[in-house]
């Protein structure tokens, strides 16, 4: 016993001074930076205030305008389900030549800072490149939501195929099969659930985002909302917003029967 | 053509003839140092040797799943190494080959497994709409029927046990009707009864349609009951080449070293 006093206490956790001083300062400019922008006490009251006023012009929700909306809402539809598609159909390919376990390094690489590049850009940007590109409409929508789409579906369906289990695809090779078949037979089978998982998520944030490429011309439900903000229109701008939030919600519950009906 | 060393088995010929096969993962640093085998046409020729010997890939620079760093391979007088494309795949429906792990795709049934060892021969449409010629399904059921899995044709290969999969794993090479069959540790993640049952029914079939097998085996009991002729490798090389009543137990000592097990 008096031996083991002797020694120095043992640590079982390493301290980690490198942390604690990064949260400090973290914390110290939280609070310097609140100052800074004179978020007061005050300025939140008026806000409330501002914000309240605003909600009861929103009250109650105007449908008078229903065939606009109508025709705005399926026009962003489209767009999402037209850019989905579009999307899904090049990521496919693209994805299987960025998996680094199938295909060479030399066009893994280059396929690799394509997807990168499509994803750089937020959606938004990309939209408004096409609108000047283009001209204003669903087509320019369109193809920033396929951009977009390309950029994050071709990515997960990459990883997707980077995990999978090399015994199967070694299985199919001995018997013989080329290229199209072991991706029939060998990774097709062991991605499947998981790329229309993929494709169901894409889907449902195309229809968000779909919503928005209107403000910046690019078609969709997001024009008229935009339209009906400058003109004041609350009560019109409410019954949009709940028209949205109604085919969200719709799509969620949706792609979720879907997605429970795979497992 | 040279003789099989220590004229193993009955004489029916050479099907498969290795020669001067070196194999470097590392440049300098030889997995295989110049292997020469001949398998005879009938019966399982068994390989044994300790673990990292380089079993597996001898028997996998066979269909070139592993590529040969230099030698020859031929199977009926026809160059193996160096076949590329085309005819590396025309090459490798002539070979089945059954793994240790089974690797059956998981997320298909038993019959798409099945099926699958008809992909070197079937186009690629049949393929992906899973068209396979009458013949073909009927070989696929007869086969089941023959590892004992009639019922099983509907079912996910991932819903079977180890010793199913590997039934269905013999019938998917045998569906590729080889001419020669490579079987890499095919009994290792069963359990002695279900392994004992496995080689039997590799035995019985593969002999039933005059197939021989190459086989990599860890248990040495089970190489000298089920192999006409047994290859004893260690650090790369052959050092035992006959028949199972000629292994004893200095053989055994030289492949796997040490004598306390014994």
């Amino acid at each position: 016993m008096s031996a083991t006093t002797s020694q120095p206490r043992r640590l079982a956790f390493a301290p980690n001074w490198a942390m604690r001083a990064a949260l400090l300062v973290l914390a110290i400019y939280t609070v310097w930076a609140s100052t800074r922008l004179g978020l007061t006490w005050d300025r939140v009251v008026h806000g409330m205030g501002e914000g309240g006023r605003l909600l009861a012009r929103m009250v109650p929700p105007n449908f008078e305008r229903w065939q606009l909306l109508l025709e705005g809402l399926l026009e962003s539809l489209q767009i999402a389900v037209l850019a989905s598609a579009i999307g899904i159909l090049i990521s496919l390919p693209l994805g299987v030549l960025a998996a680094r376990n199938l295909s060479p390094l030399w066009i893994a690489g280059p396929v690799r800072a394509v997807i990168a590049v499509c994803r750089s850009l937020h959606y938004v940007i990309v939209a408004i490149l096409f609108v000047k590109a283009i001209g204003f409409g669903a087509l320019a929508g369109t193809a920033a939501l396929v951009v977009a789409s390309v950029g994050f579906i071709a990515k997960l369906f990459a990883e997707a195929i980077e995990e999978i289990s090399m015994k199967q695809v070694e299985a199919i090779r001995a018997t013989g099969a080329g290229v199209m078949k072991v991706l029939a037979y060998a990774v097709l089978p062991q991605v499947s659930s998981r790329f229309i998982g993929f494709c169901l998520y894409q889907l449902d944030s195309n229809l968000r985002n779909s919503t928005l490429v209107g403000i910046v011309g690019a078609g969709g439900i997001g024009g008229t909302l935009f339209a009906a903000f400058k003109r004041f229109d609350y009560d019109f701008v409410a019954a949009i917003l709940l028209a949205i939030i109604a085919l969200i919600f719709l799509a969620e519950i949706i792609s979720g029967r879907v997605r429970a009906a795979l497992r | 053509m040279t003789a099989a060393p220590r004229a193993a088995a009955p004489a029916s010929g050479t099907v498969l003839q290795i020669k001067g096969l070196v194999k470097e993962y590392a440049a300098g640093k030889p997995v295989l140092k110049g292997i020469d085998v001949a398998v005879p046409a009938e019966g399982i020729t068994a390989i044994i040797g300790p673990s990292g010997t380089g079993k597996s890939t001898l028997i996998r620079c066979i269909n070139r799943l592993v590529e040969p760093t230099s030698g020859s391979i031929t199977l009926h007088g026809a160059e193996l190494t160096g076949l590329r494309g085309r005819e590396l795949r025309l090459a490798r429906r002539r070979i089945g080959m059954v793994f240790q792990e089974y690797n059956l795709v998981e997320r298909l049934t038993v019959m798409e497994n099945v099926l699958s060892g008809r992909l070197g021969y079937v186009p690629l449409w049949r393929a992906w709409l899973r068209k396979y010629p009458e013949e073909d399904i009927q070989r696929a059921f007869m086969l089941l029927d023959a590892v004992g899995l009639p019922e099983h044709a509907t079912r996910r290969a991932d819903a079977l046990s180890g010793g199913q999969r590997q039934r269905v794993g013999i019938a998917r090479a045998l569906m590729q009707r080889p001419e020669i069959l490579l079987a890499d540790e095919p009994t290792s993640s069963l359990d002695p009864r279900t392994a004992v049952e496995v080689l039997e029914l590799l035995t019985r079939l593969t002999a039933a349609e005059g197939v021989p097998v190459i086989i990599n085996i860890h248990n040495v009991d089970l190489a000298k009951r089920f192999a006409r002729r047994i290859i004893g490798m260690s650090g790369g090389s052959v050092i035992f080449d006959g028949p199972p009543e000629e292994l004893e137990q200095h053989h055994l000592r030289a492949i796997y070293g040490g004598e306390d097990w014994l």
